[in-house]
Protein backbone atom coordinates (compact mmCIF):
# COMPACT_ATOMS: atom_id res chain seq x y z
CA UNK A 1 0.00 0.00 0.00
CA UNK A 2 2.94 2.32 0.80
CA UNK A 3 4.55 1.47 -1.96
CA UNK A 4 1.66 1.82 -4.41
CA UNK A 5 1.49 5.44 -2.72
CA UNK A 6 5.08 6.42 -3.44
CA UNK A 7 5.07 5.41 -7.08
CA UNK A 8 1.59 7.08 -8.18
CA UNK A 9 3.11 10.03 -6.40
CA UNK A 10 6.71 9.73 -8.42
CA UNK A 11 4.60 8.91 -11.24
CA UNK A 12 2.85 12.30 -11.52
CA UNK A 13 6.35 14.25 -10.14
CA UNK A 14 7.15 12.87 -13.10
CA UNK A 15 4.49 14.29 -15.23
CA UNK A 16 4.58 17.84 -14.11
CA UNK A 17 7.53 19.17 -15.95
CA UNK A 18 6.30 17.55 -19.05
CA UNK A 19 2.36 18.76 -18.51
CA UNK A 20 4.25 22.41 -17.98
CA UNK A 21 6.16 22.45 -21.31
CA UNK A 22 3.04 21.49 -23.38
CA UNK A 23 1.78 24.48 -22.25
CA UNK A 24 4.81 26.31 -23.06
CA UNK A 25 6.02 25.32 -26.52
CA UNK A 26 3.47 23.72 -29.28
CA UNK A 27 5.18 20.76 -30.52
CA UNK A 28 3.19 20.10 -33.73
CA UNK A 29 5.25 20.51 -36.18
CA UNK A 30 4.66 23.08 -38.71
CA UNK A 31 2.45 21.79 -42.06
CA UNK A 32 5.21 22.10 -44.37
CA UNK A 33 7.27 20.07 -42.52
CA UNK A 34 5.06 17.22 -42.55
CA UNK A 35 5.89 15.58 -45.97
CA UNK A 36 9.75 16.14 -45.49
CA UNK A 37 9.60 14.04 -41.83
CA UNK A 38 7.39 11.47 -43.60
CA UNK A 39 10.05 10.98 -46.09
CA UNK A 40 12.87 10.85 -44.23
CA UNK A 41 11.39 8.62 -41.82
CA UNK A 42 10.36 6.66 -44.65
CA UNK A 43 14.10 6.55 -46.05
CA UNK A 44 15.18 6.14 -42.53
CA UNK A 45 12.96 2.73 -41.90
CA UNK A 46 13.51 1.37 -45.54
CA UNK A 47 17.06 1.81 -45.75
CA UNK A 48 17.29 -0.17 -42.29
CA UNK A 49 15.71 -2.95 -44.26
CA UNK A 50 17.73 -2.69 -46.89
CA UNK A 51 20.36 -2.64 -44.77
CA UNK A 52 19.46 -5.90 -43.30
CA UNK A 53 19.43 -7.82 -46.60
CA UNK A 54 23.11 -7.81 -46.35
CA UNK A 55 22.11 -10.35 -43.53
CA UNK A 56 19.75 -12.38 -45.65
CA UNK A 57 22.86 -12.45 -48.70
CA UNK A 58 25.50 -13.52 -45.52
CA UNK A 59 23.01 -16.06 -44.55
CA UNK A 60 21.89 -17.53 -47.80
CA UNK A 61 25.82 -18.11 -49.05
CA UNK A 62 26.53 -19.63 -45.60
CA UNK A 63 24.05 -22.22 -46.44
CA UNK A 64 24.73 -22.57 -49.72
CA UNK A 65 28.61 -23.39 -49.58
CA UNK A 66 30.55 -26.35 -48.20
CA UNK A 67 31.41 -25.88 -44.55
CA UNK A 68 35.16 -25.56 -45.19
CA UNK A 69 34.32 -22.22 -47.00
CA UNK A 70 31.59 -20.45 -44.52
CA UNK A 71 33.78 -18.71 -42.79
CA UNK A 72 35.55 -17.11 -45.65
CA UNK A 73 32.15 -16.17 -46.99
CA UNK A 74 30.78 -14.63 -43.69
CA UNK A 75 34.09 -12.54 -44.39
CA UNK A 76 33.79 -11.46 -47.48
CA UNK A 77 30.27 -10.24 -46.59
CA UNK A 78 30.48 -8.33 -43.97
CA UNK A 79 33.98 -6.68 -45.42
CA UNK A 80 32.47 -5.81 -48.37
CA UNK A 81 29.45 -4.23 -46.60
CA UNK A 82 31.85 -2.29 -44.85
CA UNK A 83 34.05 -0.95 -47.67
CA UNK A 84 30.96 -0.38 -49.72
CA UNK A 85 29.09 1.91 -46.87
CA UNK A 86 32.83 4.05 -46.74
CA UNK A 87 32.93 3.73 -50.74
CA UNK A 88 29.76 5.20 -51.16
CA UNK A 89 30.69 8.25 -48.81
CA UNK A 90 33.57 9.27 -50.56
CA UNK A 91 33.19 8.51 -54.21
CA UNK A 92 29.82 7.04 -54.85
CA UNK A 93 27.08 8.86 -53.81
CA UNK A 94 28.00 12.31 -55.56
CA UNK A 95 28.93 10.08 -58.44
CA UNK A 96 25.45 9.03 -59.07
CA UNK A 97 23.56 11.99 -57.84
CA UNK A 98 25.59 14.97 -59.23
CA UNK A 99 22.74 17.22 -59.51
CA UNK A 100 24.10 20.05 -61.89
CA UNK A 101 28.10 19.48 -60.73
CA UNK A 102 28.42 16.47 -64.10
CA UNK A 103 31.61 16.12 -64.93
CA UNK A 104 30.52 15.09 -68.30
CA UNK A 105 27.07 16.14 -68.70
CA UNK A 106 24.28 12.96 -68.11
CA UNK A 107 27.38 10.60 -68.20
CA UNK A 108 30.09 11.28 -65.38
CA UNK A 109 28.87 12.80 -61.98
CA UNK A 110 31.07 14.57 -59.57
CA UNK A 111 34.19 13.27 -57.42
CA UNK A 112 33.37 14.51 -54.04
CA UNK A 113 32.55 12.92 -50.74
CA UNK A 114 28.97 12.87 -49.42
CA UNK A 115 27.99 15.68 -47.30
CA UNK A 116 24.81 15.96 -44.67
CA UNK A 117 23.13 18.74 -43.75
CA UNK A 118 24.46 20.51 -40.28
CA UNK A 119 22.98 19.04 -36.93
CA UNK A 120 19.58 20.64 -36.17
CA UNK A 121 19.68 21.94 -39.67
CA UNK A 122 21.52 24.97 -38.57
CA UNK A 123 21.73 27.92 -40.69
CA UNK A 124 20.41 25.86 -43.63
CA UNK A 125 17.51 27.05 -46.50
CA UNK A 126 15.99 23.38 -46.37
CA UNK A 127 14.27 21.79 -49.10
CA UNK A 128 11.27 20.68 -47.62
CA UNK A 129 9.70 18.85 -50.71
CA UNK A 130 12.14 15.74 -50.42
CA UNK A 131 13.72 14.26 -47.48
CA UNK A 132 17.01 14.94 -45.46
CA UNK A 133 20.50 14.36 -47.57
CA UNK A 134 21.33 12.30 -44.85
CA UNK A 135 18.46 9.50 -44.83
CA UNK A 136 18.50 9.96 -48.56
CA UNK A 137 22.45 9.10 -48.24
CA UNK A 138 21.28 6.08 -45.74
CA UNK A 139 19.20 4.74 -48.16
CA UNK A 140 20.88 4.68 -51.41
CA UNK A 141 24.52 2.99 -50.06
CA UNK A 142 22.31 -0.02 -49.45
CA UNK A 143 21.60 -0.49 -52.64
CA UNK A 144 25.61 -0.41 -53.35
CA UNK A 145 26.60 -3.00 -51.00
CA UNK A 146 23.84 -4.88 -52.50
CA UNK A 147 25.05 -4.72 -55.81
CA UNK A 148 28.24 -6.54 -54.15
CA UNK A 149 27.01 -8.66 -52.40
CA UNK A 150 25.41 -10.54 -55.87
CA UNK A 151 29.20 -10.96 -56.89
CA UNK A 152 30.73 -12.93 -53.68
CA UNK A 153 27.91 -15.91 -54.14
CA UNK A 154 28.53 -16.25 -57.73
CA UNK A 155 32.30 -16.51 -57.15
CA UNK A 156 32.43 -18.61 -53.86
CA UNK A 157 34.98 -21.40 -52.72
CA UNK A 158 37.96 -20.23 -55.05
CA UNK A 159 38.57 -16.28 -55.37
CA UNK A 160 41.19 -14.91 -52.79
CA UNK A 161 39.94 -12.44 -50.56
CA UNK A 162 41.84 -9.45 -51.30
CA UNK A 163 41.61 -9.50 -54.58
CA UNK A 164 37.62 -9.54 -54.31
CA UNK A 165 37.63 -6.49 -51.81
CA UNK A 166 39.24 -4.54 -54.23
CA UNK A 167 37.28 -5.34 -56.88
CA UNK A 168 33.92 -4.85 -54.38
CA UNK A 169 35.73 -1.76 -54.02
CA UNK A 170 35.78 -0.29 -57.77
CA UNK A 171 32.17 -2.17 -58.19
CA UNK A 172 30.62 0.58 -55.05
CA UNK A 173 32.90 3.49 -55.35
CA UNK A 174 32.99 3.35 -59.27
CA UNK A 175 31.06 0.88 -61.48
CA UNK A 176 27.63 0.83 -60.27
CA UNK A 177 27.24 4.95 -59.22
CA UNK A 178 28.68 5.96 -63.03
CA UNK A 179 25.89 3.14 -64.36
CA UNK A 180 23.54 4.59 -61.66
CA UNK A 181 23.46 7.85 -62.35
CA UNK A 182 22.79 7.22 -65.86
CA UNK A 183 19.14 6.52 -64.68
CA UNK A 184 18.88 7.70 -61.44
CA UNK A 185 21.01 10.61 -61.33
CA UNK A 186 19.20 12.15 -63.96
CA UNK A 187 21.76 10.93 -66.84
CA UNK A 188 21.24 9.59 -70.44
CA UNK A 189 19.18 6.92 -69.92
CA UNK A 190 16.61 8.91 -67.27
CA UNK A 191 16.75 12.66 -68.04
CA UNK A 192 13.38 13.70 -70.16
CA UNK A 193 15.88 15.33 -72.79
CA UNK A 194 18.43 12.41 -72.65
CA UNK A 195 19.32 9.68 -74.85
CA UNK A 196 17.01 7.35 -74.41
CA UNK A 197 13.81 9.23 -74.19
CA UNK A 198 14.46 11.42 -77.40
CA UNK A 199 15.31 7.81 -78.88
CA UNK A 200 12.37 5.81 -78.08
CA UNK A 201 9.92 8.97 -76.56
CA UNK A 202 10.02 7.56 -73.26
CA UNK A 203 12.34 7.52 -70.99
CA UNK A 204 13.86 4.12 -69.33
CA UNK A 205 12.01 2.91 -66.24
CA UNK A 206 13.80 1.13 -63.70
CA UNK A 207 12.05 1.53 -60.62
CA UNK A 208 14.15 -0.01 -57.83
CA UNK A 209 16.85 -1.63 -59.85
CA UNK A 210 16.19 -4.50 -61.95
CA UNK A 211 18.75 -3.39 -64.18
CA UNK A 212 20.64 -0.52 -61.93
CA UNK A 213 21.07 -2.74 -59.09
CA UNK A 214 20.36 -6.45 -59.72
CA UNK A 215 21.81 -7.04 -63.44
CA UNK A 216 24.58 -4.84 -63.03
CA UNK A 217 25.99 -7.49 -59.90
CA UNK A 218 24.69 -10.11 -62.29
CA UNK A 219 27.02 -9.00 -65.04
CA UNK A 220 29.74 -8.09 -62.56
CA UNK A 221 29.87 -11.73 -61.43
CA UNK A 222 29.63 -13.27 -65.16
CA UNK A 223 32.71 -11.64 -65.74
CA UNK A 224 34.12 -12.71 -62.97
CA UNK A 225 32.70 -16.34 -62.92
CA UNK A 226 34.19 -16.72 -66.89
CA UNK A 227 38.13 -14.98 -65.59
CA UNK A 228 37.44 -17.07 -62.44
CA UNK A 229 36.82 -20.19 -63.75
CA UNK A 230 34.78 -23.32 -61.72
CA UNK A 231 35.64 -24.95 -58.78
CA UNK A 232 37.85 -27.80 -58.92
CA UNK A 233 36.06 -31.22 -59.67
CA UNK A 234 32.63 -29.64 -60.69
CA UNK A 235 33.02 -30.45 -64.22
CA UNK A 236 33.81 -33.72 -65.23
CA UNK A 237 34.82 -35.37 -68.45
CA UNK A 238 32.11 -35.68 -71.26
CA UNK A 239 30.19 -32.72 -69.87
CA UNK A 240 29.47 -34.54 -66.19
CA UNK A 241 27.98 -31.87 -63.71
CA UNK A 242 28.88 -32.81 -60.15
CA UNK A 243 26.46 -31.34 -57.67
CA UNK A 244 28.24 -29.62 -54.29
CA UNK A 245 25.15 -29.65 -51.85
CA UNK A 246 25.14 -26.51 -49.68
CA UNK A 247 26.14 -26.50 -46.13
CA UNK A 248 23.15 -26.08 -44.64
CA UNK A 249 19.77 -25.35 -46.34
CA UNK A 250 18.16 -23.97 -43.07
CA UNK A 251 20.39 -21.22 -43.14
CA UNK A 252 19.86 -20.74 -47.20
CA UNK A 253 16.25 -20.67 -46.32
CA UNK A 254 16.29 -18.10 -43.25
CA UNK A 255 18.97 -15.91 -45.80
CA UNK A 256 16.04 -15.94 -48.76
CA UNK A 257 13.32 -15.23 -46.03
CA UNK A 258 15.34 -11.82 -44.69
CA UNK A 259 16.20 -10.92 -48.22
CA UNK A 260 11.99 -11.01 -49.00
CA UNK A 261 11.73 -8.89 -46.25
CA UNK A 262 14.45 -6.14 -46.90
CA UNK A 263 12.69 -6.23 -50.65
CA UNK A 264 9.45 -4.69 -48.87
CA UNK A 265 12.04 -2.10 -48.08
CA UNK A 266 14.24 -1.57 -51.26
CA UNK A 267 11.14 -1.81 -53.56
CA UNK A 268 8.82 0.21 -50.82
CA UNK A 269 11.12 3.10 -50.33
CA UNK A 270 11.95 3.53 -54.05
CA UNK A 271 9.22 5.43 -54.35
CA UNK A 272 10.78 8.12 -52.83
CA UNK A 273 8.17 10.29 -51.26
CA UNK A 274 5.68 9.46 -48.94
CA UNK A 275 4.38 12.77 -48.31
CA UNK A 276 0.77 12.66 -49.70
CA UNK A 277 -2.12 9.97 -49.69
CA UNK A 278 -1.59 9.34 -53.39
CA UNK A 279 2.33 8.22 -52.23
CA UNK A 280 1.62 6.40 -48.97
CA UNK A 281 -1.25 4.07 -51.17
CA UNK A 282 1.54 3.77 -53.95
CA UNK A 283 3.90 2.26 -51.45
CA UNK A 284 1.23 -0.31 -49.93
CA UNK A 285 0.51 -1.46 -53.30
CA UNK A 286 3.97 -1.72 -54.07
CA UNK A 287 4.63 -4.07 -50.79
CA UNK A 288 1.88 -6.16 -51.93
CA UNK A 289 2.79 -6.50 -55.67
CA UNK A 290 6.67 -7.50 -54.21
CA UNK A 291 5.10 -9.92 -52.04
CA UNK A 292 2.95 -11.02 -54.86
CA UNK A 293 5.92 -11.72 -57.46
CA UNK A 294 8.00 -13.54 -54.87
CA UNK A 295 5.57 -16.06 -54.22
CA UNK A 296 4.81 -16.82 -57.79
CA UNK A 297 8.37 -17.24 -58.31
CA UNK A 298 9.06 -19.60 -55.69
CA UNK A 299 5.92 -21.59 -56.95
CA UNK A 300 6.66 -21.76 -60.30
CA UNK A 301 10.45 -23.00 -59.51
CA UNK A 302 8.52 -26.01 -56.81
CA UNK A 303 5.62 -27.08 -59.37
CA UNK A 304 8.66 -26.94 -62.05
CA UNK A 305 11.33 -28.52 -60.47
CA UNK A 306 8.62 -31.54 -59.76
CA UNK A 307 7.74 -31.77 -63.17
CA UNK A 308 11.17 -32.07 -64.43
CA UNK A 309 13.47 -34.22 -61.62
CA UNK A 310 10.42 -35.51 -59.37
CA UNK A 311 11.18 -33.57 -56.35
CA UNK A 312 11.22 -30.50 -55.99
CA UNK A 313 14.19 -28.35 -55.22
CA UNK A 314 14.73 -26.23 -52.20
CA UNK A 315 17.93 -24.46 -53.43
CA UNK A 316 15.85 -23.83 -56.61
CA UNK A 317 12.64 -22.44 -54.76
CA UNK A 318 14.35 -20.30 -52.82
CA UNK A 319 16.41 -19.35 -55.84
CA UNK A 320 12.48 -18.52 -57.73
CA UNK A 321 11.41 -16.73 -54.88
CA UNK A 322 14.35 -14.09 -55.23
CA UNK A 323 13.99 -14.26 -59.08
CA UNK A 324 10.26 -13.30 -58.57
CA UNK A 325 12.14 -10.31 -56.31
CA UNK A 326 14.41 -9.36 -59.05
CA UNK A 327 11.54 -9.71 -61.62
CA UNK A 328 8.95 -7.31 -59.94
CA UNK A 329 11.42 -4.74 -59.07
CA UNK A 330 11.92 -2.89 -62.36
CA UNK A 331 8.02 -2.33 -61.83
CA UNK A 332 6.70 -2.87 -58.76
CA UNK A 333 3.69 -0.29 -58.49
CA UNK A 334 1.95 -0.58 -61.86
CA UNK A 335 0.95 -4.15 -62.23
CA UNK A 336 -2.12 -5.35 -60.32
CA UNK A 337 -1.51 -8.93 -58.09
CA UNK A 338 -2.12 -11.09 -60.90
CA UNK A 339 0.62 -9.22 -62.79
CA UNK A 340 2.87 -9.35 -60.06
CA UNK A 341 2.80 -13.19 -59.39
CA UNK A 342 2.34 -13.61 -63.00
CA UNK A 343 5.88 -11.26 -63.68
CA UNK A 344 7.42 -13.24 -60.89
CA UNK A 345 6.71 -16.75 -61.47
CA UNK A 346 8.24 -16.33 -64.89
CA UNK A 347 11.50 -15.06 -63.19
CA UNK A 348 11.15 -18.39 -61.10
CA UNK A 349 11.10 -19.92 -64.53
CA UNK A 350 13.82 -18.40 -65.95
CA UNK A 351 16.11 -19.40 -63.12
CA UNK A 352 14.95 -23.25 -63.52
CA UNK A 353 16.42 -23.75 -66.60
CA UNK A 354 19.04 -21.41 -66.45
CA UNK A 355 21.26 -23.09 -63.36
CA UNK A 356 21.31 -26.32 -65.31
CA UNK A 357 21.63 -23.91 -68.50
CA UNK A 358 25.08 -22.19 -67.11
CA UNK A 359 26.56 -25.44 -65.94
CA UNK A 360 26.16 -26.31 -69.69
CA UNK A 361 28.35 -23.84 -70.39
CA UNK A 362 30.28 -24.74 -67.54
CA UNK A 363 29.88 -21.22 -65.83
CA UNK A 364 30.25 -22.30 -61.92
CA UNK A 365 27.94 -19.70 -60.05
CA UNK A 366 28.08 -21.37 -56.50
CA UNK A 367 24.58 -19.71 -56.03
CA UNK A 368 22.79 -19.25 -58.48
CA UNK A 369 23.34 -15.49 -58.83
CA UNK A 370 23.86 -14.72 -62.16
CA UNK A 371 20.06 -16.56 -63.12
CA UNK A 372 18.87 -14.39 -60.05
CA UNK A 373 20.32 -11.10 -60.52
CA UNK A 374 21.02 -11.04 -64.47
CA UNK A 375 18.47 -13.13 -66.06
CA UNK A 376 15.50 -12.53 -63.85
CA UNK A 377 17.04 -9.17 -63.42
CA UNK A 378 16.76 -8.49 -67.47
CA UNK A 379 13.26 -10.44 -67.56
CA UNK A 380 11.71 -7.34 -64.87
CA UNK A 381 13.14 -4.97 -67.17
CA UNK A 382 11.76 -5.66 -70.27
CA UNK A 383 8.16 -6.71 -68.74
CA UNK A 384 7.75 -3.00 -67.68
CA UNK A 385 6.01 -1.97 -70.79
CA UNK A 386 2.96 -4.87 -69.94
CA UNK A 387 2.12 -3.03 -67.45
CA UNK A 388 3.48 0.55 -67.71
CA UNK A 389 2.53 2.70 -70.90
CA UNK A 390 5.32 5.22 -69.69
CA UNK A 391 8.16 2.89 -70.48
CA UNK A 392 9.28 1.28 -74.54
CA UNK A 393 10.66 -1.90 -74.82
CA UNK A 394 13.25 -0.86 -77.34
CA UNK A 395 14.20 1.74 -74.60
CA UNK A 396 14.01 -0.94 -72.06
CA UNK A 397 16.09 -3.35 -74.78
CA UNK A 398 18.73 -0.77 -75.06
CA UNK A 399 19.04 0.40 -72.00
CA UNK A 400 19.76 -3.05 -70.63
CA UNK A 401 22.10 -3.34 -73.19
CA UNK A 402 24.05 -0.48 -72.63
CA UNK A 403 24.38 -1.01 -68.99
CA UNK A 404 25.47 -4.58 -69.42
CA UNK A 405 27.89 -3.66 -71.72
CA UNK A 406 29.75 -0.77 -69.89
CA UNK A 407 29.36 -2.97 -66.54
CA UNK A 408 30.38 -6.46 -68.04
CA UNK A 409 33.45 -4.88 -69.93
CA UNK A 410 34.43 -2.96 -67.18
CA UNK A 411 34.14 -5.67 -64.49
CA UNK A 412 36.21 -7.86 -66.83
CA UNK A 413 38.66 -5.49 -67.77
CA UNK A 414 39.49 -5.02 -63.76
CA UNK A 415 39.06 -9.01 -63.21
CA UNK A 416 41.93 -9.87 -65.79
CA UNK A 417 44.04 -6.85 -64.15
CA UNK A 418 43.65 -8.00 -60.87
CA UNK A 419 44.37 -11.59 -62.32
CA UNK A 420 47.66 -10.71 -63.79
CA UNK A 421 48.57 -8.40 -60.57
CA UNK A 422 48.25 -10.43 -57.75
CA UNK A 423 46.15 -13.55 -58.88
CA UNK A 424 42.49 -14.81 -58.52
CA UNK A 425 42.62 -18.33 -57.28
CA UNK A 426 43.83 -19.33 -54.26
CA UNK A 427 46.32 -22.73 -54.67
CA UNK A 428 44.21 -25.78 -55.92
CA UNK A 429 45.71 -27.44 -52.52
CA UNK A 430 44.06 -24.52 -50.47
CA UNK A 431 40.66 -24.70 -52.70
CA UNK A 432 40.38 -28.57 -51.58
CA UNK A 433 41.16 -28.14 -48.08
CA UNK A 434 38.70 -25.32 -47.83
CA UNK A 435 39.00 -21.18 -47.82
CA UNK A 436 38.33 -21.07 -43.83
CA UNK A 437 41.72 -23.49 -42.80
CA UNK A 438 43.66 -22.03 -46.11
CA UNK A 439 42.77 -18.27 -46.30
CA UNK A 440 41.97 -17.91 -42.54
CA UNK A 441 42.79 -20.14 -40.31
CA UNK A 442 39.71 -20.17 -38.74
CA UNK A 443 36.43 -22.77 -39.38
CA UNK A 444 32.87 -22.07 -38.83
CA UNK A 445 32.18 -25.47 -37.57
CA UNK A 446 35.16 -26.60 -35.74
CA UNK A 447 33.72 -29.25 -33.79
CA UNK A 448 32.40 -30.89 -36.53
CA UNK A 449 34.53 -33.79 -38.33
CA UNK A 450 34.57 -34.13 -41.92
CA UNK A 451 36.62 -37.32 -42.99
CA UNK B 1 28.47 -72.33 -33.35
CA UNK B 2 27.29 -70.18 -36.58
CA UNK B 3 27.97 -66.77 -36.92
CA UNK B 4 25.19 -64.84 -39.13
CA UNK B 5 25.54 -61.44 -40.68
CA UNK B 6 22.78 -59.78 -42.37
CA UNK B 7 22.54 -56.56 -44.03
CA UNK B 8 19.26 -54.61 -43.76
CA UNK B 9 17.19 -51.75 -44.35
CA UNK B 10 17.66 -49.27 -41.14
CA UNK B 11 13.82 -48.85 -40.32
CA UNK B 12 13.28 -52.49 -40.35
CA UNK B 13 15.98 -53.34 -37.08
CA UNK B 14 13.57 -52.52 -34.39
CA UNK B 15 11.08 -54.88 -35.69
CA UNK B 16 13.46 -57.59 -36.15
CA UNK B 17 15.24 -57.26 -32.69
CA UNK B 18 11.93 -57.69 -31.25
CA UNK B 19 11.50 -60.90 -33.54
CA UNK B 20 15.13 -62.19 -32.52
CA UNK B 21 14.59 -61.47 -28.86
CA UNK B 22 11.21 -63.68 -28.90
CA UNK B 23 13.45 -66.07 -30.50
CA UNK B 24 15.60 -66.26 -27.78
CA UNK B 25 18.41 -64.42 -29.31
CA UNK B 26 20.45 -62.81 -26.61
CA UNK B 27 23.21 -60.86 -27.98
CA UNK B 28 23.13 -58.64 -30.89
CA UNK B 29 25.87 -56.43 -32.53
CA UNK B 30 24.48 -53.35 -34.68
CA UNK B 31 26.51 -50.82 -37.04
CA UNK B 32 25.42 -48.43 -39.19
CA UNK B 33 27.12 -49.36 -42.46
CA UNK B 34 26.69 -48.15 -46.78
CA UNK B 35 27.06 -50.42 -48.98
CA UNK B 36 25.71 -51.29 -52.44
CA UNK B 37 24.41 -54.46 -53.81
CA UNK B 38 22.13 -55.66 -57.21
CA UNK B 39 21.10 -51.88 -57.98
CA UNK B 40 24.38 -50.13 -57.00
CA UNK B 41 23.03 -47.52 -55.88
CA UNK B 42 20.76 -45.14 -57.40
CA UNK B 43 20.93 -41.58 -58.40
CA UNK B 44 19.37 -37.83 -56.64
CA UNK B 45 19.43 -34.59 -58.30
CA UNK B 46 20.57 -30.75 -57.27
CA UNK B 47 20.19 -27.77 -58.94
CA UNK B 48 19.65 -29.83 -61.96
CA UNK B 49 22.36 -31.89 -62.04
CA UNK B 50 22.17 -35.87 -61.76
CA UNK B 51 24.69 -37.78 -59.04
CA UNK B 52 24.86 -41.00 -58.12
CA UNK B 53 24.55 -41.64 -54.43
CA UNK B 54 26.69 -45.08 -55.17
CA UNK B 55 26.56 -46.19 -51.16
CA UNK B 56 23.49 -47.23 -49.46
CA UNK B 57 22.91 -46.50 -45.76
CA UNK B 58 22.16 -50.03 -44.02
CA UNK B 59 22.37 -51.78 -40.91
CA UNK B 60 24.43 -54.44 -40.24
CA UNK B 61 23.64 -56.95 -37.33
CA UNK B 62 25.88 -59.82 -36.09
CA UNK B 63 24.41 -62.65 -34.23
CA UNK B 64 26.73 -65.14 -32.71
CA UNK B 65 24.26 -68.38 -32.20
CA UNK B 66 23.93 -72.20 -31.27
CA UNK B 67 23.84 -74.18 -34.41
CA UNK B 68 20.10 -75.52 -32.89
CA UNK B 69 19.16 -72.08 -33.29
CA UNK B 70 20.62 -70.48 -36.82
CA UNK B 71 18.08 -71.89 -39.18
CA UNK B 72 15.67 -70.19 -36.78
CA UNK B 73 16.78 -66.52 -36.92
CA UNK B 74 18.11 -66.62 -40.52
CA UNK B 75 14.45 -67.42 -41.35
CA UNK B 76 13.24 -64.92 -38.90
CA UNK B 77 15.51 -62.34 -39.89
CA UNK B 78 14.46 -63.01 -43.54
CA UNK B 79 10.51 -63.09 -43.29
CA UNK B 80 10.86 -59.57 -40.52
CA UNK B 81 13.52 -57.82 -42.92
CA UNK B 82 11.24 -57.78 -46.09
CA UNK B 83 9.63 -55.32 -47.87
CA UNK B 84 9.77 -57.22 -51.19
CA UNK B 85 11.14 -54.09 -52.82
CA UNK B 86 15.26 -53.71 -54.31
CA UNK B 87 17.31 -53.18 -51.12
CA UNK B 88 16.00 -55.32 -47.95
CA UNK B 89 19.49 -56.68 -47.88
CA UNK B 90 21.51 -60.06 -47.30
CA UNK B 91 21.98 -62.56 -44.79
CA UNK B 92 25.08 -64.71 -44.50
CA UNK B 93 26.19 -67.75 -42.03
CA UNK B 94 30.00 -68.59 -41.02
CA UNK B 95 31.22 -71.09 -39.11
CA UNK B 96 32.47 -70.07 -35.71
CA UNK B 97 34.89 -71.55 -33.84
CA UNK B 98 35.23 -70.08 -30.83
CA UNK B 99 33.58 -67.84 -28.58
CA UNK B 100 34.49 -66.68 -25.20
CA UNK B 101 32.73 -64.73 -22.36
CA UNK B 102 35.15 -61.91 -20.44
CA UNK B 103 33.68 -62.06 -17.64
CA UNK B 104 33.56 -65.66 -16.39
CA UNK B 105 35.80 -66.95 -19.17
CA UNK B 106 33.13 -69.59 -20.20
CA UNK B 107 33.83 -71.15 -23.92
CA UNK B 108 31.86 -72.10 -26.58
CA UNK B 109 28.19 -72.28 -26.29
CA UNK B 110 28.11 -71.29 -22.91
CA UNK B 111 29.48 -68.00 -23.66
CA UNK B 112 26.63 -67.30 -25.92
Amino acid sequence: MKIKTFLSLATVAALVPLAGLAQEADLTPPPQDIGYIFTTFMFIVTGVLVFWMAAGFSMLEAGLVRSKNVTMQLMKNISLFSLAAILYYLVGYNLMYPGDGWTIPYVLGGFSPAVMEPVGLADTATDLTYASVASDFFFQLMFAAATASIVSGALAERIKLWPFLIFTIVLTGLIYPIQASWKWGGGFLGADDGFIATTFGQVFQDFAGSTVVHSVGGWAALAGALILGPRIGKYGKDGRVNPFPGSNLTLATLGTFILWMGWFGFNGGSQLYMDTASNVADISRILANTNAGAAGGAIAAMILTQLLYKKPDLTMVLNGALAGLVSITAEPLTPSLGSATLIGMIGGIIVVFAVPFLDKLRIDDVVGAIPVHLMAGIWGTLAVPLTNPSSTFLGQLTSVVIVGAFVFSVSAVVWLVLKAVMGLRVAPDDEVMGLDKAELGMEAYPEFANI
Amino acid sequence: MKYIIAAIKPFKLDEVKDALTDLGVRGLMVTEIKGFGAQSGHTEIYRGAEYAISFVPKVKLEIAAPDALADQIVEVLATTARTGKIGDGKIFVLDLEQATRVRTGETGEDAL
